[in-house]
This record gives structure tokens, C-alpha cells and sequence, in this order.
């Protein structure tokens, strides 16, 4: 205990708001030991970054922190802002979750960085810009002099979690607070930071404590981890002895709930065969759907975003696609151009979507109207899929309203009931408003209205990626049920591959604008042919300390390339360890080997 | 079966929160209601000239609460009446904006694209002309109708109402719901009165009511310069620019008007910030 | 960057036309003539008068020709002042509100920002509540009812300043004009700042500051002001066109011989050639000052420029 670097004794975290105190930290009491990386999990609403913030003197107004918190002999809780400041930035550095909005956007990247080190190293100008460059060196950024004269928005997400990374490290803190901080990023660039975080740390001797809410990430990188949930400590211990035997029920009950990329498919034998695979629900043609972006320059042409960039796909009575793929891969695009939803529409340049086998783009408004009663969509953002001022019964009767207008009130209220249960709503919710719910319920209203008019098809965009671990796994199992029931066919999309391979019986996998991958399940997660397809599902953390150690991680370099100006050929060869000329200048076509669809000159051979 | 709780009820709780605004709201509730109703209770009439009775100070005696201007006229009731016609220019002026506003910019933030860069460089142009002058011009050429008062007042402040509602009608129009309605079928004209509309209403109602003192300002403005509205009629600005010509020897005639003006339009600006206060929703998000 | 000042400066040109044919039609359009005001003159004379200043002429020449002139800096010559012409009324009229709307501006930014920023920084204590009420009340009460109360309270009572007049250019004369003409704009620039700079130290970057240990008075000065103010430069396009329409007001009031003055003079002798003078001065002078503001603006905000 005496060698503690931190020493969190009885803390607690109070706000006063007109509604009434809110408890966030409860009598939270941990220790940190010099060197370790102590990762701090937990759900929405458990406090851990009030936590860190409370110990950094970083509140908002109307909080306030009592307890103690003792780093290296001296308590910080109402500690003086003057010796605060000594403090802060040189011996204890934080890194936030969203660089975009952390970063001072007025300022440029050179400047943020001095700054600090002219304030806690006395550096003069020249002496802090060029030990900036160092750092930006160490955090493998390229053409560090160069990134130094320019802004946060003009760089990528990626690179400016590294800045934020060098800028707080550049004072060889003894201790590092990452909250959240790779939430933001795609799953690839994840696994570059949180190597780089674990490379540096090893090299500097930093303490880190690491708030999370991704257990696969905690299992990758820490050594210790504390479990808090509603503000309290549920469980504190060796990531070994927690992920393995976790004593805690909450604990016992998250770690079951994660999906995870390594488990076993058993209920592949329980999952419905697909019924019959000449009833094709969906079918789309080589889509291509194109924007338009004007110049910046006056004179310069307009600019083509290549969102969906020629994808077909097919999808059979009672089966559920998923489609994987990180950001500007133009799967929500995609997901709109299915549904042949008007503004998304103007910019599809070709392609067809045939719906229970009639053409979508070929049917006149009242037909089309009808055909949408058989294909639904269901959002990732739960609350803002639901108009803020209509009731749950209101939003859940429109569509029978729009398209059985002769139904009488009650059977629209017995519909719209019936509906509710089968989401596990209650009949009490009817008349409420849906910022009264949760995240969870909001997101069963969302199927409720999805689900009224039985439609064949349900298109889920990203439907839990806003959502809690726990009430993810709800979600996910209603869908599963509600399929068995009622022979749904579905089209998952998300970035989450563990989930993707919960509920999936084929995958495609998506990149620019292009399928680099399509195939059953089990063959895409135990056989990936792609390089890209390998990468994504190697940098998937797993929540198993063991399986994590063991694991050699293949990191990709770089970072997704911009929609507006990819690379010739095959877009993702800029990232590729198997590029070759060939893959610069001829982009390959998705084509049968085995039994996958690749799209890669030299998929067979690797 | 429980009633839920909508937005509305939970701004109401906010604004009742405001002690500024609540007292706003009962002080212009009472002015409103003295304006309508208390000449009638008055023995003196707005136009009643008494050549005895000239420039005397506020007594209860002689009956002249609040005294009477230079042609003898009692000062409390055409301070009254003068409440009426200022209050009806500011409503009637700002349904103008309103109205002119709320069309312009939904239909341009609704349908965006081409459509919507036209229109908003128009009001660009519109907005980067001295009104003021032009409305002077309109006044001193076609005569002081009020009905054109009504109507130019209420020509230079659609632009504001227009951006605004503009701006709103655009980020609604990309939220989720909106997509949704789209993908379940719901016709056009039913998205934008049953999905749009009503979330806009938030932000028309507080931009109302902080267009409503500057209507206000905006007549009694011309008023003193004296292009408002043609005597025997009056409103607050004219009383003020009577009253500072008698400033000196009556200042009871300044005094009066400019309270009874100075009072609704602080009122009203409390009352708009603690809506803004109530309704908007970056507040919601920090509880 | 320069991109940006181009594209703005070629919409400021429409604009700019568009307010000059705009005024010219209501002029034309308005009943009764500029010789209406004066005895009444023979016909022939009345006939000889209309063809010396063009008016028979069908009216897009004589648009073509007041542009023209325009072009050359020449207003057009004054129906009312006789001996004048609009472009030396201007030039002596102009200066006086130039004096009178410029330091009012300035006053107003400088006290406003000032306000704005103590009231943020104290947020919710009795300085806040006290520079919110003020300026409020600055908001509320027109300032053609400020200024004789303030008349009566520093030159009839008190006896500290003048009164009215320009007297003979001494500074004090301009005092109260200033002061009563500033105080709308301290008021709302006070009101902008302080919420946007509570909203700006409430951000994720000043907390990313806060955490790497800059003290709080070095966050304020250098890193929250700048992104505070974006809003108050944002404003000074309106603002200008404010201070230029109270001008008329305090002109009036104060008997101060300025633009604005001419204006309503000229408003009310249907001088058409004066008016349309002032208008598009007015008109020239807000124009050119927004393309500045919306340059400066560009040029502060790293976040337009790529």
C-alpha cells in the first residue's frame, strides 16, 4: 500500500441539478501501484469518468468531490488551483475520448503541443517545437514538422488521438488517464493506438489508467481492472482472476453478455436453416451510388464521392446478412439505397433493388408506397428515430394509419398493443414520451414500428452500437426470437464484428464503397481470405486476458483512405502487406474461391 | 392509463422555475389586460381636448391619474389606448414576419438543394439593405396607413424568422425520424405537418416572442420621428416624442409612456430568454 | 483565402445594384413630384425644370444615367438644397455621423465585451445578475427616451454637458449622442459575449487545457476570447446598419447636422436625388463593411479555410 502512486480512499462524486442531488461515485476506493495500467470498465452511468475527472479537479460546476485521493504523498482532492496546475499536464496527463472536440480547433497542432511544454519544462519557442516534432516522431506520425503548422480538422481521427497522446506524454508524466480513448476510432485504428499506448508505456515507465467501456480492450492491455457499476466498485482485482472467476454477479453477468469473436457457434445446429433459397427477398444489382461535393477552389471541378461503389448482394426468405465494414465504407448509404428512400435516391447513378421481386426504381409513387410495407428500417440512434413530441402509441400507429386508414381506433390500439408485447414493452408505455425511456426501451419502440406492418424485410442499421454491453445482448436476442417467430429476413449492419457473428448466417464485408468479401459465417470468421477481412478480425479484442496475451497482433498501418480520392486499382492496397503492381493498376472483381467471394489479385495465395 | 410527459410540460416546469419570467409574464398579463380594459372604465375619452385643463400634473383630485398633455387630454387614457395600438402593431407586425418567415424557411430548409442556396441568397441581399431607410421612404411617400405600417414593420423581420426556422427545418430534416416516416410511407405533407412543424414550434415560439419588443420599438421609432400613426390615434412612441418636448415643464407626459413602454419591452425580452431557457434542448442534455 | 474574399466580393456586387434599383423605383413610384413642396410653378417653367434634370426621360435611362454618374462619385444634385449638390452634402454631413456612429461602435464593443466577459466569468452571481439587468434595460428602452432623460439629468440639472448642437466641434458636444447611441449595442454585445464565452469555457478543449495545467487566467485570455468573440465579429455587419439607423434619431434630437438629419429632411421635402444619395451611401458603406466582417471572419476561423 505504501508504494501506492494513487490511493483512492472513500470518494464520492455529488451534482446538484434542479431535479435533485445525483450520487455519481459512491465510497469508490482503489489503489494504483507504479507501472501498472489499471483499466476502469464499466456501463453508462457507473461513474468512471467521473471518477478521473473528479481527481483531476475537472468537474463541472455543479459537482463536487469529497474523499481522498492521494497521488505520490499528496491529496488532490481541494487541492489549491496553483499547485493543481503543477500537477496536471507533468506528473498526471489525460487523453480524451473525442480528439475532434478535445483539440482547440483555432489553434494549430504546433502550438497546442509548446504550450504545454513551455509551461511545465520552461522550453523556449524553438526549444518546444522541435521537441513537439520528437514526440510527434514517437507516436508515428509522418511528416511530423509539416503536421505541426496545421489544424485539428485537417487531420484524421486516427492521428489526432496521437497528438493528444504525444501532447500529454510530452512531459513524462508519472501517470496516464485515457478515458475512452479509443471509442471514436475504427476498430483497425483501435489497434493501433492501443499499441502504440502499450509500446509507449513500456518504453516511458508510465502508469496508466485506462477507463473503457470494451472489455476485449481491458483484456488486451491492462494488468488490473476495476468493475464499477451505478458509482459503485463491484469488483477489483488482476485481469486474470476477474475474467476468468469473477465473483461478482455484475461482472459475472457483463462478461457473459459480451459477444465475443472466439465463441463457439452452437447454436448453429438450433438456427433455422434458411427455409427455401429460391425465395429471394431482396436482390441489388451493381450499386452504385455517387454524391456530388462542390470545390473548394473557385474554379476547380466538383468532386464524386463514391459512397457505394458497385455492390450486389441477395438475400433468401428467413436469413439475416450482415454487413460489416468501418467508416466511409458506405454500408448506411447502401442501407438507404435499399430502401429506395428519395434524397438518397438522386444520387444513385445505377443499379437496380428488386423487392420480392419487383423493381424498385421501376414502380410509380403509390406502388412504391405499397412495396414499403414489406421492407422496414430500424436506426442507431434510438432516440433520435422517435419524433421527440408523439407518444409511443402515436409513433408505433403511423404506419398502419398511412396505409390501413379504413382500421377503426380500437383495432389500431389492439395492434399497436399486441406489437408493444412482442418487443417486451407494457401497455402503461403507450402514453408516454420517448425521452421518458431508456436507450434499450427507446430501440424496442423503433422494432415495435418497424415490426406493425410484418414486413418481410427489417434493415437494421448499427441498431446497437449506441447501446450498454448488457442491453445490447437484449436487443440482439429479441431480434434473434422475433425471426424465429415470425420467418424475418434481416440485414444487420454494424462495425461490431463479434456482434455481426452472433446473429449473421452470411457476412459481406465492406471497404470504400466496395464488397472485398462475401460468405457464410462460419467460412468468413474461421477462413477469412481478404488481407482486409484478416486485419479487421485480428484487431477484434477479445475479453480474454489468455486468449489476448497469446495472440500475435498483425497491426494494419495507415488509415482509411478518404471516400473522395481513393486509391486506383484496389482501393485498400495502400495498407496491404501483400501489394503489388498488379494491385495498383487493375481493381479486382469480386470472384468465387472456395467458398467465399473475394475480391483480391492474391487471395489464393496467401 | 397515465398521461405522459410531454416536452411542453417539461419547459412549463423550467420557465415556472424562472423567477424573472414569471413575474415578466404576470406584470405584461396585467399590463394587457389594464390597456383592453381600462379605458372603458375611464370618464375621459383618448380625443377629449380640454382647453382648461392643459399640461396639469397627475392628481387624484381632478380625476387625471397620470395628468394631461399640452391639449388638455387626460394622459392615462391615451396612455392606455396608445398601449393598444403599440401592442396591436407588435402582434399583428410579427404574424407578418411570422408568417412570411415560417413558409419561406421551411420550404427552403425542407427542400434544400438548388432551391434552397436561390432563396437564401436572396435574403442575404434582403439583409444587407438599410431597412430602416426604405420603410422611412415607404411612410413619407404612401402616406401613414397603418395597415402599411403593419406590413413594412413586418417586411424587415421575416429575414431573421426565416434563417432560423431555415436552419432549424435543415437539421431536422436529416434526424432519423424524418427517415423513418420516409421509409414507412408517409406522405410529404404529413412529414412536415405532423414531424417538422411541431419541432419547430420550440424555437418560433421564443424567436415570437423576442420579435414581438422589436416590432415595438421599430413603430414607436417611426412614431417619433413622426411618420407613425396620424393623430388623433396615438401610440407609445408618439407619446414619448410629445412628451420630450414637453420634458422640460411636463415631464409627467414622458415619464408615463416611456415606463409603460419601457416595462413591456423588458418584459417581453425576459420572458423570451427564459423560453429560449425552457425549450432548448442543449439544456435538456446536460441534466 | 483569397478564393473566399473574391466569391464574397462577387456577391457583394448584386447586392449593391439591387438596393440602388430598389430605392430608385420607390422614389419614382412615390406620388407627386419634387417640385410639389414649392409654390406653384408655371407649366413652362415646370416643363423646362423636368428636362433639365432629366425626368422625361423613359426611367431605365434614367437609371442608366444615375449609375453612370455614381460610377464618377457624382450623387446628382440637390432639388431642395439648391445651391448643393448631393456629393458635397454628403461630404459635409457624413463626418459628424461618421464621428458620432464610429466611437459609439467602438464604445460598444469595448465596454460590451468587457461586460459580457466579467458576467461569464461570474456567472450566476450578483455581478452577473447586475450586468445582465443593465443591459437588458439597455435592450428595453428606446433611445429616443433615453436620451431626453438623460438631457434633462446632465444639461438641464446637472449642467455637466451641452445640451444639442455641435457647437463649435468642442468634444463634449458629442458626448451624450455617443453614449446614448452606444448604449443598444453595449447591451446586446454584452449579452453575446457572455453567453458565448460561458459557452466556449464549458467546451471540450478548454477542459483538455485545463487538464494538461494552464492556469485558468491564460486559458481565458489565450485560448477561450478569440473563439468567444467569432460571434461578436459575426454581429458587426448588423450592428453597423443599428448604429447607422439610430444615428437618425440621435441626429434629430441633438440637433446634430449629419446624414442622418439630411435624410429625414429630405424625406419629408421629397428631395429625391438627396434621399437616393443617402440610401445608397448607407447602402455602399454596409455592404462594403459586411464583405470586411465576412473576410475577417474567414480569416479568423481556421476551420473555413480547407
Amino acid at each position: 500500500m505504501s508504494d501506492a502512486l494513487l490511493q483512492v480512499t472513500d470518494l464520492s462524486v455529488m451534482f446538484a441539478t434542479p431535479d435533485g442531488p445525483v450520487h455519481a461515485v459512491k465510497n469508490l476506493e482503489f489503489s494504483l501501484t507504479a507501472g501498472e495500467t489499471l483499466g476502469i470498465v464499466g456501463e453508462s452511468g457507473s461513474g468512471k469518468s467521473q471518477t478521473m475527472l473528479a481527481i483531476m479537479g475537472l468537474l463541472a460546476e455543479n459537482g463536487c468531490a469529497r474523499g481522498r485521493a492521494v497521488f505520490d504523498g499528496e491529496q488532490l482532492l481541494g487541492l489549491p488551483a496553483s499547485r493543481l496546475n503543477r500537477i496536471r499536464g507533468a506528473r498526471i496527463a489525460m487523453v480524451f475520448q473525442d480528439p475532434l472536440s478535445s483539440l482547440n480547433p483555432f489553434v494549430t497542432i504546433g502550438r497546442q503541443m509548446s504550450a504545454v511544454l513551455r509551461l511545465h519544462r520552461g522550453l523556449s519557442r524553438r526549444e518546444a517545437l522541435s521537441e513537439s516534432e520528437r514526440m510527434l516522431d514517437l507516436v508515428q506520425i509522418t511528416d511530423a514538422r509539416r503536421r505541426l503548422g496545421m489544424y485539428p480538422h485537417e487531420l484524421s481521427g486516427g492521428m489526432r488521438q496521437r497528438v493528444m497522446i504525444a501532447t500529454a506524454l510530452s512531459c513524462r508524466p508519472a501517470l496516464l488517464i485515457a478515458d475512452e480513448p479509443t471509442t471514436a476510432l475504427d476498430v483497425t485504428v483501435q489497434a493501433q493506438i492501443l499499441a502504440l499506448l502499450t509500446e509507449l508505456r513500456r518504453e516511458l515507465g508510465t502508469s496508466v489508467i485506462l477507463i473503457t467501456h470494451d472489455l476485449g480492450v481491458i483484456a488486451g492491455t491492462c494488468d488490473h481492472v476495476l468493475v464499477m457499476q451505478d458509482g459503485v466498485a463491484k469488483e477489483h482485482g488482476l485481469v486474470d482472476a476477474v475474467f476468468h472467476a469473477p465473483r461478482d454477479p455484475y461482472t459475472k453477468a457483463l462478461l457473459a453478455a459480451v459477444p465475443r469473436l472466439d465463441a463457439p457457434l452452437t447454436d448453429q445446429a438450433t438456427r433455422p436453416d434458411v427455409a427455401d433459397p429460391l425465395d429471394k427477398v431482396l436482390t441489388v444489382e451493381d450499386m452504385k451510388v455517387h454524391f456530388g461535393v462542390p470545390a473548394e477552389r473557385l474554379l476547380a471541378p466538383a468532386r464524386i464521392l463514391r459512397a457505394v461503389d458497385g455492390v450486389s448482394l441477395e438475400l433468401r426468405a428467413g436469413e439475416t446478412l450482415g454487413i460489416v465494414g468501418e467508416s466511409g465504407c458506405g454500408k448506411s448509404t447502401l442501407a438507404r439505397a435499399m430502401l429506395w428512400l428519395p434524397p438518397v435516391i438522386q444520387a444513385v447513378t445505377q443499379g437496380r433493388v428488386c423487392l420480392l421481386g419487383r423493381e424498385l426504381g421501376a414502380l410509380d409513387g403509390r406502388a412504391l408506397n405499397a412495396a414499403r410495407k414489406d421492407m422496414q428500417i430500424i436506426f442507431q440512434d434510438p432516440y433520435a428515430a422517435l419524433n421527440p413530441r408523439m407518444t409511443v402509441r402515436e409513433i408505433v400507429a403511423e404506419p398502419l394509419q398511412t396505409h390501413d386508414a379504413g382500421l377503426s381506433r380500437d383495432e389500431v390500439l389492439d395492434r399497436v398493443a399486441a406489437v408493444l408485447t412482442q418487443v417486451g414493452l407494457e401497455n402503461e408505455h403507450l402514453n408516454r414520451y420517448p425521452h421518458e425511456f431508456s436507450g434499450g426501451q427507446c430501440q424496442r419502440v423503433g422494432i415495435a414500428r418497424a415490426l406493425i406492418l410484418k414486413p418481410r424485410l427489417i434493415i437494421c442499421d448499427e441498431p446497437v452500437s449506441a447501446l450498454d454491453v448488457s442491453i445490447q445482448a437484449q436487443i440482439v436476442g429479441l431480434l434473434l426470437d422475433l425471426q424465429a417467430q415470425l420467418g424475418l429476413s434481416l440485414i444487420f449492419i454494424a462495425h461490431d464484428l463479434a456482434v455481426v457473428r452472433r446473429i449473421s448466417h452470411r457476412v459481406m464485408v465492406m471497404y470504400l464503397g466496395k464488397v472485398v468479401e462475401s460468405a457464410d459465417r462460419r467460412t468468413l470468421f474461421e477462413h477469412p481470405r481478404h488481407p482486409y477481412t484478416r486485419a479487421l478480425i485480428n484487431a477484434v479484442p477479445v475479453p480474454d486476458p489468455r486468449v489476448e496475451k497469446a495472440r500475435r497482433r498483425t497491426v494494419l498501418t495507415g488509415d482509411v483512405p478518404s471516400p473522395l480520392d481513393p486509391p486506383s486499382g484496389c482501393a485498400f492496397r495502400t495498407r496491404c502487406a501483400h501489394a503489388t503492381q498488379r494491385c495498383a493498376a487493375q481493381t479486382p472483381a469480386l470472384e468465387p474461391l472456395e467458398a467465399s467471394m473475394v475480391a483480391c489479385h492474391h487471395a489464393a495465395d496467401i | 392509463m397515465n398521461r405522459g410527459r410531454s416536452l411542453w410540460s417539461d419547459a412549463r416546469r423550467v420557465l415556472r422555475r424562472n423567477r424573472a419570467a414569471m413575474t415578466a409574464l404576470i406584470v405584461l398579463t396585467s399590463l394587457t389586460l389594464l390597456v383592453v380594459i381600462a379605458p372603458a372604465l375611464s370618464p375621459f375619452s383618448f380625443d377629449d381636448t380640454d382647453w382648461e385643463q392643459m399640461s396639469v400634473p397627475p392628481s387624484l383630485t381632478s380625476g387625471h391619474l397620470f395628468g394631461t398633455d399640452a391639449l388638455g387630454r387626460d394622459l392615462f387614457v391615451r396612455t392606455l389606448y396608445g398601449g393598444r395600438i403599440s401592442l396591436m402593431v407588435g402582434v399583428v407586425a410579427t404574424i407578418v414576419s411570422l408568417l412570411i418567415g415560417i413558409s419561406y424557411g421551411a420550404v427552403s430548409g425542407y427542400f434544400g438543394g438548388r432551391i434552397d442556396q436561390v432563396m437564401m441568397r436572396i435574403v442575404d441581399i434582403l439583409y444587407a439593405m438599410p431597412f430602416m431607410f426604405l420603410v422611412i421612404l415607404l411612410m413619407v411617400f404612401f402616406g401613414r396607413n397603418i395597415f402599411l405600417i403593419f406590413v413594412a414593420i413586418g417586411a424587415i423581420n421575416w429575414l431573421d424568422m426565416a434563417r432560423i426556422v431555415r436552419g432549424q427545418t435543415l437539421s431536422l430534416k436529416n434526424r432519423e425520424f424524418i427517415e423513418a416516416a420516409r421509409a414507412v410511407g408517409v406522405s410529404t405533407p404529413r412529414i412536415i405537418r405532423r414531424h417538422i412543424i411541431p419541432n419547430l414550434l420550440g424555437v418560433v415560439v421564443v424567436y415570437v416572442t423576442l420579435t414581438i419588443p422589436q416590432v415595438i420599438l421599430v413603430e414607436s421609432f417611426l412614431s417619433f420621428l413622426g411618420l407613425g400613426v396620424q393623430e388623433p390615434m396615438t401610440s407609445w412612441g408618439a407619446l414619448v416624442n410629445d412628451g420630450a418636448q414637453e420634458m422640460e415643464s411636463a415631464p409627467w407626459m414622458l415619464i408615463f409612456p416611456a415606463l409603460f413602454l419601457a416595462a413591456t419591452l423588458f418584459c417581453f425580452n425576459f420572458i423570451g430568454d427564459g423560453l429560449r431557457d425552457a425549450l432548448d434542448p442543449r439544456d435538456r442534455s446536460e441534466r | 483565402m483569397l478564393n473566399f474574399a473574391i466569391r464574397r466580393f462577387l456577391g457583394a456586387i448584386p447586392t449593391l445594384l439591387i438596393l440602388i434599383g430598389l430605392a430608385f423605383i420607390l422614389i419614382r413610384l412615390a406620388p407627386g413630384g419634387p417640385f410639389d413642396a414649392e409654390k406653384q410653378l408655371s407649366p413652362e417653367i415646370e416643363a423646362n425644370l423636368r428636362l433639365a434634370y432629366h425626368l422625361d426621360e423613359p426611367l431605365y435611362r434614367q437609371f442608366g444615367r444615375y449609375l453612370g454618374n455614381l460610377l464618377r462619385g457624382d450623387f446628382g444634385p440637390s432639388f431642395q438644397y439648391r445651391d448643393f449638390s448631393v456629393t458635397e452634402l454628403i461630404r459635409s454631413g457624413f463626418p459628424v455621423s461618421l464621428r458620432l456612429g464610429g466611437l459609439a461602435m467602438l464604445l460598444g464593443l469595448v465596454v460590451g465585451i468587457f461586460a459580457g466577459s466579467i458576467a461569464a466569468l461570474r456567472q450566476n452571481t450578483l455581478t452577473d445578475y447586475a450586468v445582465m439587468t443593465a443591459s437588458m434595460t439597455g435592450i428595453s428602452i428606446p433611445n429616443f427616451v433615453m436620451a431626453p432623460v438623460l438631457i434633462l439629468l446632465f444639461a438641464v440639472h446637472l449642467n455637466w454637458l451641452p445640451a444639442g448642437g455641435l457647437g463649435d466641434g468642442d468634444f463634449r458636444h458629442l458626448v451624450l449622442p455617443i453614449i446614448v447611441l452606444a448604449l443598444p449595442q453595449i447591451a446586446y454585445i454584452a449579452r453575446l459575449t457572455r453567453g458565448s464565452m460561458i459557452e466556449v469555457l464549458r467546451s471540450d478543449y478548454i477542459r483538455t487545457a485545463r487538464a494538461q495545467g494552464l492556469p485558468e487566467r491564460t486559458i481565458i485570455i489565450r485560448h477561450a476570447l478569440k473563439p468567444a468573440l467569432l460571434p461578436v465579429v459575426s454581429y458587426l455587419g448588423p450592428a453597423t446598419a443599428a448604429v447607422i439607423t439610430g444615428s437618425v434619431v440621435i441626429e434629430q434630437i441633438f440637433g446634430l447636422p449629419g446624414l442622418g438629419r439630411y435624410f429625414v429632411q429630405g424625406a419629408l421635402n421629397r428631395d429625391y436625388t438627396l434621399v437616393m444619395g443617402v440610401v445608397v451611401f448607407y447602402g455602399i458603406l454596409i455592404i462594403s463593411f459586411n464583405f470586411i466582417v465576412d473576410v475577417v471572419y474567414g480569416y479568423l476561423d481556421p476551420r473555413q479555410k480547407r
